[in-house]
């Protein structure tokens, strides 16, 4: 077994000194390390995007990504994606639009959606169905997931 | 329908009460739990087969069932229909039944050394043949899975109803479907987990798991091991997703209340997803021969099914694995008048893994059978679809069915009607036949049925089950701040019961929900109850929650009459005030909670102290109904199917949060589209899964799922308290065969049918083929 690595990880602002084995992934050491457990693991093969988080801006599959390869990197998960009490626009859209059942999937596309609203603010309909069919979701049948981010599209358009 | 709208809480879309804590990423799941011990399985890697031995190299902690000889096998019980009882230990002895089968386990201090553990272990182990299909262990000489169930037959229901034969003979036609459900897997997104920890102070366990039953599973878990209940205690924190896979008791918990004990510490395992799709409870692998026999208006006279049931190596508990054949008999003939029946049902055993409930159970498979035979007789007698089912539902209530269920009123022409004019039918076949013309393959496929909900006590003991999961307790107290907080059995997991409970109870006792905390998944905090399953919560554990607080009304009044000097049947409550009716004098709930705790003495004796009442509601069942239409293309190069809408219009009774009832049913609708067309555990010759990833089994995404469209009848149902009927399973039970039906009557120029499910391309294009070979 090879030895632990220092690394630090840039999470929601705040550096988390942490020492993984090379082969630890950054959701492992996300979850258990930094101790930030919103992010959560559906599939450990990178097909369920339930352990989607936001790595320098892009959306990634923490559970195919080793945390050695985060090193120094920013970072951003569900826990940071309000301010302070106030929820993000999707977050309250969410809400609203009843886009989460029992809630293991919320997470992921919380991160898959805020990471490509702030890169392609004016994505297509289209684009943005493609994109959410990167993450899975067992509860809604992404009825409201879809209206739920389509909301979140107009206001934040319209402000 | 009123059109007036709703005057209290319940009838309101009102955000759930769940939501902020998840949406902000602060659920508490059962993996999020730090464990001082981490727990990895050897799984077996052969379907059948006998151990020789188990070792592993020094300073790796093993457990195998040497180690188990306390501890009894999981061995769920039925008291008729010739039930085979069957023992699974909790992990294998000598033998082992399927690909995936714990056989040993390995304990160290983080996951990643955990798994380097497990692959060191040594299994010796000599392979036997394995049956996989249920009609190769149902061939003579077939080795048998367990040598107490003769021919690896468990259950077999049998039913003739007096009517049959004359039917049969005097029929007009005499139409067959053999219809082929592949295996599922529920696959809730959270997989199994459990975390087990020893207390030292009072020597008790508390088991943290992702379960929809943790009074069933402190029971179980209890007995197995030899202990009192008082010395578990279970807790079911946020658990995502169960879909009926983790109402099941996993043997993998149980190790873990061993462990906990043995190692007076704490112990956590967190299944990984190819455990899950391989060693997780599987479902729906059926085949059933279903004979319908119509006279010459089309009215169906007589159904004759063979249901054969793959139920896997072992018998799941609580409901064993006779629950999808048993099921499969008692309601197959759905939501049709029909009384000449004939029925015989097995439960196979093979060596696969054991199959368990799944939102709808069993009736995703029948509902297909049956309504892929009204589509059969359909074309036969050269009517719409929708005009064959008019002939044949159930139009009286309450109707007695042949099996001798008893269906309350319900809207299964009305909900048809509504369906068929939202898609304008008539429209479509214009369409389709434009379609046609251009080498297009569009088709409507309907499904008419029934969803049984909320059923009780004496429902279960029809069935002969040794446990009878029909009641609920809820209890209602006001603590002295005015804070009311409701414990419940039922174990809620995104079904969002939370809300819709405290806005029946708001209603109740004039109070806002939020200031309404529902306890629950707890079993030293709530009453004893089943959990969460069958489309009971909102219909029994709603129904206690009406007549708890019902009771707390009558106390509150009581209370508020005595200290504003006046009768308590003038006490209005409401906006959290007790108001003197037509007066302004009031008093805060606040106050009331006070005095009754504080200040007993206002009340000279004649009453007593706090608030505190508990109900339960053990109701005789009732059935929701729906129509789902798919409107569906087939390409017929390559079998790829498209939903271009998918429409439900469904009855379920009063509707207490319109907003969660549409995302039962979206989410059910998409699972059982999944179902149709992408999902299947598929076995290879020899035992193995050959789908043991989600890139594999394909849970469908945002993008094969099309826009759902709802409508509802809201027919206030006589059949419950809260006159709500259950709506959690009608989505799954109702998709796949309107999906199924849609892609035939796309096909039905090409002169053949599809009656397997999911209706892959495969599958689609080797039927193309036989006829393209043909022509």
């Amino acid at each position: 077994m090879s030895g632990k690595r220092d690394i630090v990880l840039s999470v929601n602002g705040r550096d988390y000194k942490i020492q993984v084995e090379p082969r630890r992934t950054l959701v492992d050491a996300i979850r258990e390390d930094c101790g930030l457990t919103g992010t959560h693991i559906g599939c450990e093969h990178g097909v369920c995007g339930a352990c989607t988080v936001l790595v320098d801006g892009a959306a990634v599959r923490s559970c195919l990504m080793f945390a050695v390869q985060a090193d120094k990197k920013t970072i951003r998960t569900v826990e940071g994606l309000a301010a302070g009490d106030e929820l993000s626009v999707l977050q309250r859209a969410f809400m609203e639009h009843h886009g989460l059942q029992c809630g293991f999937c919320t997470p992921g596309f919380l991160m898959l959606i805020t990471g490509v609203l702030e890169r392609e603010p004016d994505i297509g309909d289209e684009e943005l169905i493609d994109v959410l069919a990167s993450n899975l979701c067992r509860c809604t049948g992404y009825q409201n997931i879809i209206k739920a981010v389509r909301a979140a599209v107009q206001e934040r358009r319209a402000k | 329908m009123s059109v007036a709208g709703p005057t209290g809480w319940v009838g309101r879309s009102i955000r759930r009460l769940e939501d902020p804590v998840l949406i902000a990423g602060r659920g508490r799941f059962t993996a999020d739990l730090p464990a001082a011990h981490r727990v990895r399985f050897v799984r077996s890697q052969h379907a059948a087969g006998r151990i020789a031995n188990i070792s592993a190299p020094n300073g790796i902690m093993l457990v195998t069932a040497a180690d188990l000889k306390d501890v009894k096998p999981i061995r769920p019980m039925l008291h008729k229909f010739d039930y085979v009882p069957i023992g699974q230990p909790v992990l294998a002895t000598d033998r082992v039944r399927f690909v995936g089968e714990a056989i040993a386990a390995v304990v160290a201090a983080s996951e990643a050394e955990a798994e380097d553990a497990a692959d060191a272990v040594e299994v010796d182990l000599t392979p036997a043949d394995a049956l996989i299909d249920a009609r190769a262990a149902l061939a003579d000489g077939a080795p048998l899975v367990h040598a107490e169930a003769r021919g690896n037959v468990i259950v077999k229901g049998t039913v003739e109803t007096p009517e049959f034969a004359a039917a049969r003979s005097g029929a007009d036609r005499l139409l067959r479907v053999d219809v082929r459900s592949h295996r599922q897997n529920a696959t809730p997104l959270e997989p199994r987990c459990g975390h087990a920890a020893f207390d030292p102070a009072s020597g008790r366990i508390t088991l943290t798991c992702s379960t929809q039953m943790p009074h069933l599973t402190r029971t179980a878990i209890a007995d197995l091991l030899g202990l009192p209940e008082a010395e578990l205690r279970v807790i079911a924190p946020d658990v995502g997703g169960g879909f009926g896979q983790k109402m099941s008791l996993p043997p993998e918990y149980v190790l873990l209340v061993w462990l906990a004990r043995k190692l007076q510490s704490s112990v956590a395992w967190s299944e990984d997803r190819h455990e899950n799709l391989i060693a997780a409870f599987h479902s729906r692998d059926q085949q059933i021969t279903l004979e319908g026999g119509f006279d010459r208006d089309g009215k169906l006279v007589c159904l004759s099914a063979d249901v054969i049931a793959n139920i896997g190596a072992y018998s799941c508990f609580p409901t064993t694995g006779a629950v999808e054949p048993l099921m499969a008999m008692a309601e197959m003939p759905g939501p049709y008048d029909v009384r000449g029946y004939r029925c015989a049902a097995r439960g196979v055993l093979t060596h696969t893994c054991p199959m368990a409930p799944y939102r709808g159970v069993s009736r995703p498979v029948i509902t297909f059978a049956i309504e892929r035979l009204m589509d059969r007789a359909a074309v036969s007698f050269g009517i719409e679809p929708s005009e064959l089912r008019r002939r044949n539902l159930i139009k009286r209530f309450p109707y007695v069915s042949a099996t001798g269920l008893t269906f309350d009123d319900a809207t299964y022409v009305e909900t048809m009607e509504l369906a068929i004019k939202h898609i304008d039918l008539a429209a479509f076949r214009k369409r389709q036949k434009a379609e046609r013309a251009k080498g297009c393959y569009i088709g409507i496929g309907l499904s008419t049925f029934s969803e049984r909900t909320g059923y009780g006590t004496p429902a279960f003991a029809a069935r002969g089950m040794e446990i009878t999961p029909g009641w609920e307790t809820v209890e209602i107290s006001i603590d002295p701040s005015g804070f009311v907080e409701a414990r419940i059995g039922a174990s809620p997991h995104g079904q969002g019961l939370r809300t819709t409970l405290a806005q029946i109870i708001a209603d109740e006792i004039g109070v806002d929900p939020r200031m309404i905390r529902v306890v629950h998944g707890d079993t030293d905090r709530t009453p004893y109850g089943f959990g969460t399953f069958a489309s009971r919560s909102l219909v029994i554990a709603g129904g206690a929650s009406l007549l708890a607080a019902r009771k707390v009304r009558v106390k509150l009044t009581r209370i508020a009459g005595y200290l504003l000097e006046t009768s308590a049947d003038d006490i209005v409550l409401e906006a959290g005030v007790a108001k003197v009716a037509g007066t302004d004098r009031s008093l805060p709930i606040e106050s009331l909670a006070r005095a009754a705790y504080h200040q007993l003495h206002r009340f000279k004796g004649e009453i007593e102290p706090g608030i505190a009442e508990s109900a339960t509601y053990d109701p005789p069942g009732t059935f929701s109904n729906a129509c789902h239409v798919a409107i569906a293309e087939v390409d017929p190069d390559t079998g790829r199917v498209t939903l271009e809408k998918f429409l439900a219009a469904e009855d379920a009774g009063r509707i207490i949060n319109p907003m969660i009832v549409d995302g039962q049913i979206h989410g059910g609708i998409a699972q059982g589209i999944a179902n149709a067309l992408l999902e299947e555990i598929v076995y290879d010759g020899s035992g193995n899964v050959l789908t043991s990833t989600l890139a594999d089994f394909l849970p469908p995404t945002a993008r094969e799922i099309p826009p759902i469209e709802l409508h509802h009848l809201e027919t206030m149902s006589e059949a419950t308290i809260t006159r709500a009927k259950g709506v959690g399973e009608g989505g799954t039970i109702g998709a796949p065969a309107a999906v199924l039906n849609a892609i035939n009557d796309a096909i039905a120029p090409f002169g053949v049918e599809i009656n397997e499910m999911p209706a892959t391309p495969q599958r689609i294009r080797a039927a193309l083929r036989a006829v393209e070979k043909r022509t």
